[in-house]
């Protein structure tokens, strides 16, 4: 790293990218966990009936609350971890973050409510689920699509952030619809196949978009990606990407009839190959984006907090962290296989 | 109309008002997950040493209004983390070297742990053994117990900070124990944590009084009813004792907030307890006082001469009096209600063995008692801090954004709207789920009862 002028050696060289490396797997744990539930909760409207509903619920109320936790670790990293990023990066974000967290809240609260309140506001509280699933997903997307332009607040900038919104909300349906094929039978199973192949052309559209524009915005980042002889170490990257959506595609047309025949074998296909698409799409971003917060304008170690506060929490995750996954393991085993009725 | 207009879009008091609508909001779950999650424990306990029914079936009432309360503290708990630094940067760039490792602190050591055995212990029975899901009830409330441990270290480091140096304009740690135990945390923390046992004592009692009205006899509200009024009543004197003990705590630290709670203007001895006054600002002056004679000096110094200093010793740095008097009066008076309540309830419980109509009719007046008495207390001591943010170190105006108060407006007249339909919606639903359960009995726990006995 002599280009930053940074020793790795010493604790304020390597510490600051030990975080970047904790922020980052807990954004992509948090994109992929809460993505599935936040896909699940914007299918819900597509559902047929109020037994689908439940099940579709079912299938994510052991686990959203953990799910959203990562999103805490992720920012809460980002704000421990790179204050003077966090400011600025939060600050350009104020609005879609406002509008995130409103739904953010509006959906985990209605999880709750649907089947707590009186039954004829039931149907409200599945509209509100949907909606703040919709909602958190699109922002989120808008905030990415803020990201890798390098927060052009102006109305390209917008207009692509909006659009990378847009394809996100798709791309967490995939993940969802691949997580109800994974966790349901029957009629919904299939339902979800539908979905999963009406959402697939948008989400590749999504990842295209976003290969295409990163260079784009920043040369050095364009001679990353384009020079020899990164091109050729580093095209296995799009390559493996457009074999997983083939895989997919394939999947989605054989799983219908293997199901009608009662075999689930290949059910979890659709759900694996979208989480290697979220790994080598973050995979790419992150080769991009390092060592920068903010392109080409705040990097990781400029904005880090000083060694020793790190070095306090660093204790902390090495030790902790391990026992997180562990439980959250646990977690997913507990509740392994296909998704019954939750009643408690 | 026009000063309060310029007031009104000033950023720093729209971010203040949004952080302080954020808190609210935000502070009334935890204080009720916290205390219910060591009731659901008790009951899960007692169920599993007694195997009588009844202890099961409390447990799965109030586990049901656990999970509401808790997805409400989650939602409105991750709002929070984001606000710290859009709201506030300037705190984190100047004392970002011991908040962030006690942030982070809580997050790696509670809020993983509650949120993931929150499914367990919501989903599990039937899925794992009953010690399992018994130690993940176990789990879910050290988890929601310790994250109070970490924010309230936190909170208590910003009104008596300790145990750091500045260096650049930065605060730098030299004793982590000297944070975390700074000398106003015991106080706070016990007084937050006898908070969060009332709050979560009266609901019990109040929800369980409720169906006891509807002629819901059935022996899980007696047992809920019971908890409820026998904690409360054990509490609350514990707590009128620790709440004089942190207040003695405050005005040894933060002489100017205490000040303001007891309305005292001038620097006196022998100064008088104020029962009721309205502080006047302009003036520096109290209107309308009563007061009983030297009494504050005795209770704030076991003196009834000892002398005890006035907001105008403090120059401008002072909290607003009005405020901080009279949220400190409404707790007090709260706490004292408390008080009587819970005595004659517990009273009638254990000499009468019944509850009278009236009782109970209190009783469920007084569901949401503990919020009023917390609220308050909050107020006064986060008020009472201003105008620092961090005592001595950082003022609330150094550490503001310069996010455009558009903004701020914008997603503060969200936040309020989202706040207003939760907040409404939780409490009818609370009662909602009190009278199913009176209809329809105990229908909801009896599959779950099957999988048990098979």
């Amino acid at each position: 790293m002599h280009e930053f002028g940074v020793d790795l050696m010493s604790p304020g060289g390597w510490l600051p990218l030990a975080f970047a490396l904790v922020m980052a797997l807990s954004m992509l744990a948090y994109v992929i966990l809460d993505g599935y539930d936040l896909g699940v909760g914007a299918l819900l409207d597509s559902a047929d009936s109020v037994e689908q509903k439940d099940i579709m619920i079912a299938s994510i109320g052991p686990f959203w609350d953990a799910n959203e936790t990562w999103l805490v670790l992720g920012v809460g990293v980002l704000l421990v971890g790179f204050p003077m990023a966090h400011g600025v990066i939060l600050g350009a974000l104020y609005l879609p973050v406002a509008l995130m967290l409103v739904a953010l809240s509006l959906r985990g609260v209605a999880f709750d409510f649907r089947v707590k309140a009186k039954a004829q506001h039931r149907p409200l509280w599945d509209k509100t689920f949907y909606i703040g699933s919709l909602l958190a997903s699109w922002s989120q997307g808008f905030m990415l699509g803020q990201l890798i332009t390098g927060f052009q607040q102006d109305t390209a900038g917008y207009f692509f952030s909006a659009l990378i919104g847009f394809c996100l909300v798709f791309t967490y349906r995939l993940l969802g619809a691949g997580w109800l094929i994974m966790k349901t039978e029957g009629a919904l199973q299939m339902q979800a196949v539908e979905w999963a192949k009406s959402s697939l052309w948008l989400t590749a559209a999504g990842v295209f978009a976003i290969s295409v524009a990163t260079p784009l915005v920043s040369p050095r980042i364009f001679d990353k990606w384009f020079s020899f002889p990164n091109l050729l170490m580093l095209l296995p990257i799009p390559a493996m990407t457009l074999a997983l959506f083939l895989v997919i595609r394939r999947s989605l047309s054989r799983l219908p009839t293997r199901f009608a025949q009662g075999n689930q074998y290949g059910a979890g296909v659709p759900f694996a190959s979208t989480v290697g698409i979220f790994l080598l799409s973050f995979y790419g971003l992150a080769y991009s984006l390092f060592p920068w917060l903010v392109i080409d304008r705040i990097n990781i170690w400029q904005a880090a907090s000083s060694p020793e506060a790190l070095m306090v929490i660093f204790y902390g995750v090495v030790l902790v962290l391990p026992v997180i996954i562990g439980y959250t393991v646990f977690a997913y085993r507990v509740f392994w296989g296909k998704s019954t009725q939750l009643r408690y | 109309m026009e000063v309060l207009f310029m007031d009104a879009l000033d950023p720093v008091v729209l971010a203040r008002l949004q952080f302080a609508a954020n808190i609210t909001f935000h502070i009334l779950f935890p204080t009720i997950s916290i205390a219910l999650g060591w009731f659901l424990l008790f009951f899960k306990t007692r169920f599993v040493a007694t195997n009588e029914q009844h202890w099961m079936d409390a447990y799965q009432f109030w586990v049901k209004i656990f999970a509401l309360t808790f997805a409400l503290g989650v939602v409105s708990g991750i709002t929070m983390s984001f606000q710290f630094g859009t709201n506030w940067p300037g705190f984190m760039n100047t004392v970002g070297n011991v908040a962030g490792p006690l942030l982070a602190y809580e997050v790696l050591t509670a809020f993983f742990l509650e949120a993931t055995f929150l499914g367990i212990m919501l989903f599990g029975r039937g899925r794992v053994s009953e010690g399992v899901h018994t130690l993940a009830t176990w789990l879910v409330a050290l988890g929601t117990t310790a994250s109070a441990f970490w924010i309230l270290a936190l909170n208590s480091w910003m009104h008596t900070p300790a145990g750091f140096e500045m260096i650049n304009g930065q605060a730098h740690v030299t004793s982590w124990f000297e944070v975390i135990f700074n000398p106003s945390f015991p106080y706070r923390m016990t007084h937050m944590l006898i908070a969060s046992g009332l709050t979560g004592s009266f609901l019990l009692a109040g929800i369980s009084a409720y169906r006891w009205l509807k002629n819901d006899r059935s022996k899980d509200v007696m047992a809920a009813l019971r908890t409820g009024v026998m904690v409360a009543a054990v509490l609350i004197p514990v707590q009128i004792v620790v709440g004089d003990l942190h207040g003695l705590n405050t005005l040894k630290y933060q002489p100017a907030k205490l000040a303001a709670m007891e309305g005292i203007w001038e620097t006196q001895k022998g100064v008088p307890a104020v029962l009721f006054a309205i502080p006047d600002k302009a003036t520096q002056s109290n209107h309308y006082e009563i007061a009983i004679p030297k009494l504050a000096s005795f209770y704030l110094t076991h003196d009834w001469n000892g002398e005890v200093k006035g907001i105008k010793e403090f120059g401008d740095q002072h909290p607003p009096v009005g405020p901080v008097f009279w949220a400190f009066r409404i707790m007090v008076g709260m706490g004292l209600l408390m008080l009587a309540v819970s005595w004659f309830a517990s009273y009638e419980l254990k000499f009468k063995n019944a509850l009278s109509k009236r009782t109970a009719m209190v009783l469920v007046a007084m569901t949401f008692a503990g919020w009023v008495a917390l609220v308050s207390g909050w107020y006064v001591t986060e008020i009472g801090r201003q105008p620092w943010l961090v005592h001595g170190v950082l003022t609330t105006a150094q550490a503001a954004s310069k996010v455009p108060a558009g903004n701020i407006a914008l997603s503060l007249a969200m936040y309020l709207t989202l706040y207003a339909a939760l907040l409404s919606a939780y409490v009818s639903v609370v009662f909602y789920l009190a009278k199913k359960a009176v209809d329809g009995g105990h229908e909801a726990s009896t599959d779950l009862k099957g999988i048990r006995h098979a």
